[in-house]
């Protein structure tokens, strides 16, 4: 196992790297800040004097390998327009995502799960056909339309949700809904064609020959054998959940990582776009060797290294 | 000697694109208490959906047209779910030909041979586990305690077998459904399971239904034979006689094509033909195409399965002319 996480990590590595010259890069083409941060009227020497007291005079490659060198030693620079740490920033917005995204997650693989085995139980009954309509449906409609329709009908003209915050388990509706609803359709037609296969193998008409129920048939022995595709698709829907967060924190304005970042980009802060971009694809590479971890637990065979 | 299960007149449609289909016509047999019975016959015969019927085990498009299961003098066919789940294991039991897909891949054989009796005997983990190791021990798996937490793929073939004989065989069930199972096993391993399978059914004086394609597995092993053609069976009898005298062309036929040791350098013989489609039988009997003795009136007049001595029966009109040479 430890070897397993160290070979990760190192192979890792290398995509890190370009995120952090990627993001670096782009974030130096959206403008320069000073238009921003200086009155229209500025002066050049105020602006070089603004350039200077931001590292912004020296070539571009020399404000690389300083930012590099503050990275080594875990400082990520400072907001340009809070003066604060960028970190500071980023990790107080960050448990506002992580807290939205887990929730929505949770739903989607439970949700999924009762219904994708349900439908995948009669191949071609009523409840299989309704399923994949509405899996189907959910699947492809467009997070930010189902987010701006909720909000019209439900906080402007029933007056049910706030269109907008964090307080009160009402305000957490319309976000985990948008949020849910395209993960939650994908899942369900993965989980539904996994368990088709599932409850067709062998071993399913074993643990019927030896009287086991049908709630143990479906949910003991099929659906964990199932479970290695979902968790593949899981996991793939719970690393764009963290980039969907841009859309429905932008439209309900929940302070986190996403809304962060929109307003820094906005904003030219640099300091704190590389920050939030570089935490967020830590976070993507824990989640992959999570769910690595995952499959082990699920499957012997992978444990045990029968599978590539 | 007890009847353990009497099978009568068993039919089982399945459901294709273009209609119902009858896979498995009029089949009946009997099978007594201590006794083998081999369901002979080749791929695509209806033997296995036969078993399956039996055992309840059918698919989502396969299902029971018609006829009785007698375990005890109960029609299994007419229980409820609950009640037929009750007697698998105990009543009933089946082997599958695959043991590597038989067995679930994610959990260690020790979980699912203690399941037969967490299900029926609600014991607790630890006693259905030492009840486990009792079973594993009795197939003659090596150190059986030490490998409850082992997987099915940590075993060989010829093991996981065992293990699916082991699991089919805890509850001491009065009837075993043996659905090819060693096929997929290499000759001396294929003895060996044979073996185990032929000392449990004295042990336990279970009833075994042998399902087979094997002639000589069905010679050493089983007491009585019924043989099956497209969905039917077409002879019956005690396995010497039936091989020493058969009385339907179709055994004839696939008795003379078990090579010979003195057959050396002549073709190997073969039934002419193929059997026919089963959405598509021919009238009268459905072997008549391929048969030496075919007349018109075989193509008129479906040959019942109708008894020709003690204990012998078989479904063709010309039987005697066959006896007689």
């Amino acid at each position: 196992m430890l070897t397993f996480l160290r070979r990760r990590i190192i192979s890792s590595a290398l995509p890190l790297l370009v995120v952090i010259l990627g993001v670096f890069f782009l974030a130096r083409l959206t403008g320069d800040p000073a238009n921003l941060y200086l009155p229209l009227s500025a002066t050049p020497e105020m602006r070089a004097e603004f350039a200077a007291r931001n590292g912004f005079d020296q070539p571009v490659l020399v404000q690389f390998g300083d930012y590099l060198a503050q990275l080594v030693h875990l400082d990520f620079g400072e907001s340009l327009r809070t003066a604060q740490p960028a970190a500071e920033a980023v990790l107080r917005a960050f448990p506002a995502t992580l807290q939205l995204a887990g929730v929505t997650m949770l739903l989607a693989v439970v949700g999924a799960a009762v219904v994708g085995s349900l439908a995948a139980y009669r191949p071609n009954s009523a409840a299989d056909r309704g399923a994949s309509f509405l899996s189907a449906t959910a699947a492809s409609i467009p997070d930010f339309w189902f987010a701006i329709m909720g909000v019209l009908l439900f906080s402007v003209t029933l007056g049910w949700l706030p269109t907008s915050g964090t307080v009160g388990a009402a305000a957490w509706v319309l976000p985990v809904a948008t949020l849910l609803i395209r993960p939650f359709g994908v899942l369900v037609q993965v989980v539904r064609g996994a368990m088709v296969s599932a409850l067709s193998a062998p071993y399913v008409k074993v643990a019927r020959s030896k009287g086991a129920g049908e709630a143990r048939v479906v949910f003991g022995h099929a659906l964990r054998n199932a479970g290695a595709p979902a968790l593949t698709v899981a996991g793939d829907l719970a690393v764009g959940m963290l980039n969907g967060a841009v859309v429905v924190e932008t439209i309900f304005g929940w302070p986190g990582i996403g809304k962060l970042m929109i307003d820094s980009i906005l904003q030219r802060d640099f300091a704190v776009l590389q920050a939030a971009v570089l935490i967020t694809a830590l976070t993507i590479f824990a989640l992959n060797i999570l769910i690595d971890i995952c499959y082990a637990l699920l499957d012997a065979r992978v444990r045990q290294g029968v599978m590539a | 000697m007890t009847v353990a299960m009497e099978v009568e007149r068993l039919s089982v449609d399945v459901r294709t694109p273009a209609g119902r289909v009858r896979a498995v016509r009029d089949v009946s047999f009997t099978v007594h208490s201590g006794q083998a019975m081999a369901l002979l016959g080749e791929s695509g015969c209806g033997k296995s959906m036969t078993a399956q019927a039996i055992a309840g085990l059918l698919g989502p498009v396969a299902e029971v047209a018609g006829g009785a299961v007698r375990l005890d003098g109960v029609d299994v066919l007419g229980l409820d779910p609950a009640s037929r789940r009750k007697l698998a294991g105990p009543g009933l039991a089946i082997v599958f030909q695959d043991a590597l897909t038989a067995l679930n891949p994610v959990y260690p054989v020790g979980t699912q041979l203690a399941e037969p009796f967490r299900i029926h005997e609600k014991l607790s983990r630890r006693a259905a586990r030492e009840k486990a190791v009792e079973l594993m021990d009795r197939v003659g798996i090596p150190e059986p305690r030490s490998r409850l937490n082992a997987y099915p793929h940590q075993f060989s073939g010829g093991m996981r077998q065992r293990l699916l004989i082991a699991m089919a065989v805890a509850l001491r069930p009065a009837v075993l459904l043996a659905d090819e199972p060693t096929t997929a096993l290499d000759v001396t391993v294929q003895a060996q399971i044979m073996e185990l399978l032929a000392e449990l059914r004295t042990e336990q004086r279970m009833a075994l239904v042998l399902i087979t394609h094997d002639l000589a597995v069905a010679a050493e092993q089983a007491d009585h034979v019924a043989v099956m053609y497209a969905g039917a069976v077409v002879e019956t009898g005690p396995v010497a006689e039936v091989f020493r005298a058969p009385r339907h062309p179709y055994t004839r036929g696939l008795l003379d094509s078990v090579p010979a040791a003195g057959d050396r350098g002549t073709r190997l013989r073969s039934i002419d033909g193929a059997p026919p489609e089963l959405a598509d039988l021919p009238s009268g009997c459905a072997f008549r195409a391929r048969c030496p003795l075919a007349t018109e009136r075989c193509a008129t007049e479906r040959p019942p399965l109708a008894e020709t001595g003690p204990g012998r029966a078989s479904a063709c009109h010309y039987w005697k002319e066959l006896a007689d040479g």
